[in-house]
Order: C-alpha cells, then structure tokens, then sequence
C-alpha cells in the first residue's frame, strides 16, 4: 500500500476539524510518526500537493478514510455521505490533490471475482464524488479484493470490516 | 526466444532464487474405499553406504496421493524381496495385494545411482513392468516419480501425473506487514522454490502450456499488472499495466495467447493479447463483471466468470461469436476449469454451507460438490484429469487441498507457516 506515513501524520496533526457525523470505524488512520512503514514505499502519492494545499486551508484532509459496505454491495450507506461530503470538498478546494480510492472485498468468492467487487466499491465512490464536482482527474481507483483484508477471521464481524473502501492520498 | 530483447531481467529484490522454502506436507483427510491395495517394498541398498532419499516412500506417498491406491503399510509387509524373482505371491495374496512393487539401488559409475525396479500383478502373478533408470543425488526424487507415473500407468490406463509442478501464493503477516511470495514445487509439496516475493499482492499464477513459464498478477508498483516470467532464467516481461483491473491470465492452449480481464474500458471485461505482436482483442461487452478465463483444450473458445445475470455464473464464449451460460445449479458459480476433454467443468459453488469445489458434467448438467470444506477456491486440475488441487481454510488458515476428481480421496497440504493459497498444477513437463 502507497503510505507517506510521516506526510500522513503531519496532515492529521494539522488537521484541526473533525467531520462532525464520522462514525467510529477510523479507517486509515495513519498518524504512525515512526518510519516503519517507509521502506515498503518509494513513490509517495504527491504528498508535495497535499501539503501545500492543506496550508491553503480551504478544507482540511478528512481523517476518516474508510468507509464500509454491505455484502455483495456497491451502494454508499447513508451513514457514510458526509464523510464522502467532506472528501469531495477536499479534493475540489484542492485541485492538485490525488485520492487513490482503494477497493475492498471480503474473503468469500473466487479472488479475481472479488477484484471487480472492490472495483464496483470504488467506483461507487468515485460516482459519489464526481457528482458532487469533485475532477474525475484527481481520482484514481485499485481494487485489491480480498487480498488485503483489514482483519482476519471468518465471520460478519471481520467481514464487514473487509468489505470497503480506503482514501489513500 | 525470438523476442528476448523485450525481456527484463526483473529487480534483484523482487525475484529471488534464494533457497527459501515453503514445503507443503500432505495429510489424508478422507480415504477411498475402494482404493487399490497394494504392497511397496522398501527398495533394496547395494550401494554399500546410506540413500539420501527413500524411494519406495515417494511412491507409496504418490500412489496414495492419486486416491487410487491404499499402499500396505510398512509395518504389515511380510518380506522384503529386492526383485520379483523373490517374491512368493501366495504371502502376498494373503495380505491383500493386488499389486506389489520392488526394486534395487545400485551405485552407478558416475557417482550416481542405477535404480531397478518391477511392478508385480500379485492376483495374475505375472510381472507387468521392469526397468532400469539411473539418477544422480539430486535426482532421486524425481525418478521416484517417474517409477510412481509409470506404476500408475500400467494398472490403471491413465497417464501419471507425479512429476509434475504446483505453483501457489503464500502470505505471511498481517494488515501492512504482509510478505507475499510466489513458489513453485514439485507436486508432493516438495522442493519449494520462491519465483518471485513483493510487499504487495501476487496472484493467479498461470502455467504456459509447455510449462516453462508462468504468467501472473503483480501488485508491486502498487497497481496490478500482468507478467510473465521464464523459470529456467528468472527473466520477465510485463505485459500489460493499465488503469484498473489486470487480471485473471489464461494461456491459450498453443501459448501465443493470453486471455485475461481488464477494466481499462469501464468494468472487467474479457481481452485476450496475442503475447508475439502485443495485440489485443477485447471478447465482452457487458456493464457485469467478466472475468476468470479458462480456454476450450482446442482453442475455439473459453468460459468464464460473469455476473451479468444478477450473481457470478460460467459462460461459454466462441471466439467465432456467441455466448452460452453452462451453470444453473445454485446462485453462485465461478473460477470454472475444464478437463482436457472439455466434457467436465470443476468450479467454485456456493450451497447452505459456503463455498465448495465441484464439478459439472457439460453433457447431461449435472452438478457434484466434491468436498465439504467452507471456503474453497481456485480449484487446478491435474494435466490427467485424476486430481483437483484447489484452496481452502483451517481454522484462519489458508491451505492447499487435493480431491480426487470422483470426491473420494481428499488430501490437505498445509505450509509449516502463514496463509498458502491459489496453486495452479502445471502440465506434463517431460
């Protein structure tokens, strides 16, 4: 996965609104300070971008990244708008800003099946966005399927926490 | 090759031909009963010295491993004749053999090995099969299966599958922190070999029809991209690398092809890429999910995954045109792979308890689920049709299992560490 994760940390440390309705489910929450991760990442996702943008301080970076489906579904949950809201309003105040929308599917069905799943996911998202004005552009889609299940187990509990869509920028 | 400069050497951190193992085990979960019995005698040692490998073992563990055979166990053997002229059937007959295999090892001039080896019909007493082969140390495994393919050819009529290879997927790590690594080893589980290793996401390896090349789904630029890779070298090509979905390879039979699903143009949708002139042809046109290819064995055509119709389910295509659904049994059908004879289809199908490998008769639609695990995928059949490799889970654990291709014998082949998934069974390689 494509972290930036000192860049991350400091857009969240700078991040000073919370999204009033974000539920508890956090999702990448990448304020990890320690360089633990930076070695699996050479290309970092324009972080130059984000950080100039951020200080514009047209809209903060959402720090909910994450957002989750249900079974066998591509429809964004209502819960879920108004963090979708504030990534649109992000990225549009933020033009030079690029959000990979990473899909996820969870461990049921055949793994090339379960790619176009999260592809669905994502594009869902992407669909969300775009109507709202945010570029086409700026929005890039991976579908990982069930190859990067957020957490292990059988069951609805992991399922669900599977099944869903990361904000990566 | 005739297009060698197009290849790369791939990044030295990314293939290693280290000796990095992942060795697969195989533990019998459910016996045949109706297997054949019969008695493998340990091999007799003239060498003077200690063998390296227990022959006799690799057969009777690949004899059992074929669900045809229940080898006698080793305890129970009433004498150990290192040739049939040594052998009293009548002691046989009343253990129960049908069949008894024996042979010699001698050292060889050339430091290696010169094997002998016999094949008995106890019931007929008749020898049916004697030969001489000769091997080195590193070889003995391998003309261990060469005696178990040409046992289990003359009983049974069917061309051995045991010198064969698997490749498969392994997973070590949880969320961020996974090691993903792409083997391949012999068909028994043994001498593991990693091809390739990535922080991110390997998958469906495919086996080109000569078997010296795998085709794969890379996710190490950090979007998915489709290469193929020459064993023997460790060089490699990559393909393609388009927005979205690259997945999903399929050789065609003669090799020049590649079928694979792509969503450059909007969702997954069936291509196939002529490998020589970098051409594509796209097959479907369909707002669904198309994906998974398997080609007809005579090239005229594949089937494949869609969810045009509501829920996943096999189609055939005719590259001349037209498109037929082959599933109806239940709401979920994928990652169809046809036999050789293109008469049978082993799937993915959802019942009341998961997902489950099984097989559809393309002449009369009949649908048999052939194990009772919960979550199985990627069933690959052996090039003689007899077995079904495929993934499975124990307990959090991926592993790999094996079913006859009747549902009689079902094997499991855990790796002594993480998650192993997604094995492909390579064609005949000799």
């Amino acid at each position: 996965m494509q972290f930036t994760p000192y860049a991350k940390g400091l857009l969240v440390a700078l991040s000073l609104s919370v999204m009033a309705g974000c539920s508890s489910s956090g999702g990448a929450q990448d304020g990890d300070m320690d360089s633990a991760n930076s070695g699996a990442n050479t290309a970092g996702m324009n972080s130059g971008a984000n950080t100039s943008g951020n200080q514009m301080g047209d809209a903060s970076m959402p720090n909910v990244r994450t957002i989750y489906f249900a079974f066998n579904k591509d429809t964004i949950r209502p819960e879920f708008e108004s963090v979708l809201m504030g990534h649109a309003q992000y990225l549009k105040a933020n033009t030079s800003a690029n959000a990979v929308l990473e899909g996820h599917a969870d461990e049921r069905g055949t793994r090339e099946y379960n790619l176009g799943l999260g592809e669905r996911r994502a594009k869902s998202v992407a669909r969300f966005l775009t109507v709202q004005g945010v570029s086409p552009s700026q929005i890039e889609i991976v579908s990982y399927g069930e190859e990067r299940p957020a957490v292990q187990g059988h069951g609805e509990s992991s399922y669900a926490k599977n099944r869903r869509v990361v904000f990566d920028y | 090759m005739r297009r060698l400069t197009t290849w790369m050497m791939a990044a030295a951190l990314l293939v290693v031909t280290s000796m990095a193992r992942a060795d697969l085990t195989i533990e019998i979960t459910k016996g045949n009963d109706s297997a054949t019995p019969i008695a493998i005698v340990p091999f007799e040692n003239l060498t003077g010295g200690s063998l390296p490998q227990d022959l006799a073992r690799i057969v009777s563990d690949d004899l059992a491993r074929s669900g045809q055979f229940e080898p006698i166990k080793r305890d129970n053997l009433v004498a150990l004749p290192g040739t049939t002229q040594d052998v009293f059937v009548n002691d046989w007959k009343r253990l129960g053999a049908s069949y008894i295999v024996v042979g010699q090892v001698k050292s060889a001039s050339n430091g290696g090995y010169s094997i002998q080896y016999e094949l008995m019909d106890v019931l007929g007493n008749k020898r049916m099969l004697g030969e001489v082969i000769t091997g080195s140390n590193g070889e003995l495994r391998a003309r261990g299966h060469y005696i178990s393919d040409e046992v289990f050819e003359e009983i049974t009529g069917i061309r051995g599958a045991f010198s064969t290879k698997i490749a498969y997927i392994t997973a070590n790590g949880v969320g961020d922190n996974i090691r993903f690594a792409l083997y391949v080893a012999d068909s028994d589980g043994h001498n593991s070999q990693e091809i390739l290793a990535s922080d991110e996401p390997i998958m469906s390896p495919a086996w080109s029809p000569d078997g010296k090349k795998l085709a794969y789904v890379s996710f190490e630029s950090e979007r998915p991209a489709i290469y193929v890779q020459e064993l023997g070298s460790g060089r490699r090509a990559k393909l393609t690398g388009f927005r979205g979905i690259n997945g999903a390879p399929a050789w065609s039979p003669d090799g020049r092809k590649l079928a694979m699903a792509l969503s450059k143009d909007g969702q997954p949708e069936i291509y196939v890429m002529d490998i020589a002139s970098r051409q594509f042809k796209r097959l479907t046109n369909n707002p669904a999910i198309d994906t998974e290819p398997d080609w007809l064995p005579d090239g005229s055509g594949m089937v494949f995954t869609s969810d045009r119709a509501g829920s996943p389910q096999i189609y055939r295509l005719d590259l001349s045109g037209g498109t037929e659904r082959l599933t109806f049994t239940g709401n979920y059908n994928s990652r169809g792979r046809l036999t050789s004879d293109g008469e049978t289809l082993f799937m993915i199908n959802r019942s009341g308890n998961g997902y489950q490998v099984a097989k559809q008769d393309l002449k009369t639609g009949r649908v048999t689920s052939l194990t009772e695990t919960q979550w199985d995928e990627s069933p690959s059949i052996a090039p003689n049709g007899t077995m079904v490799i495929y993934a499975t889970q124990q307990g959090t654990r991926g592993v790999l299992g094996e079913v006859s291709a009747d549902g009689r014998a079902q094997f499991s082949l855990p790796s002594p560490q993480g998650d192993v998934r997604e094995p492909a069974w390579s064609p005949y390689l000799n």
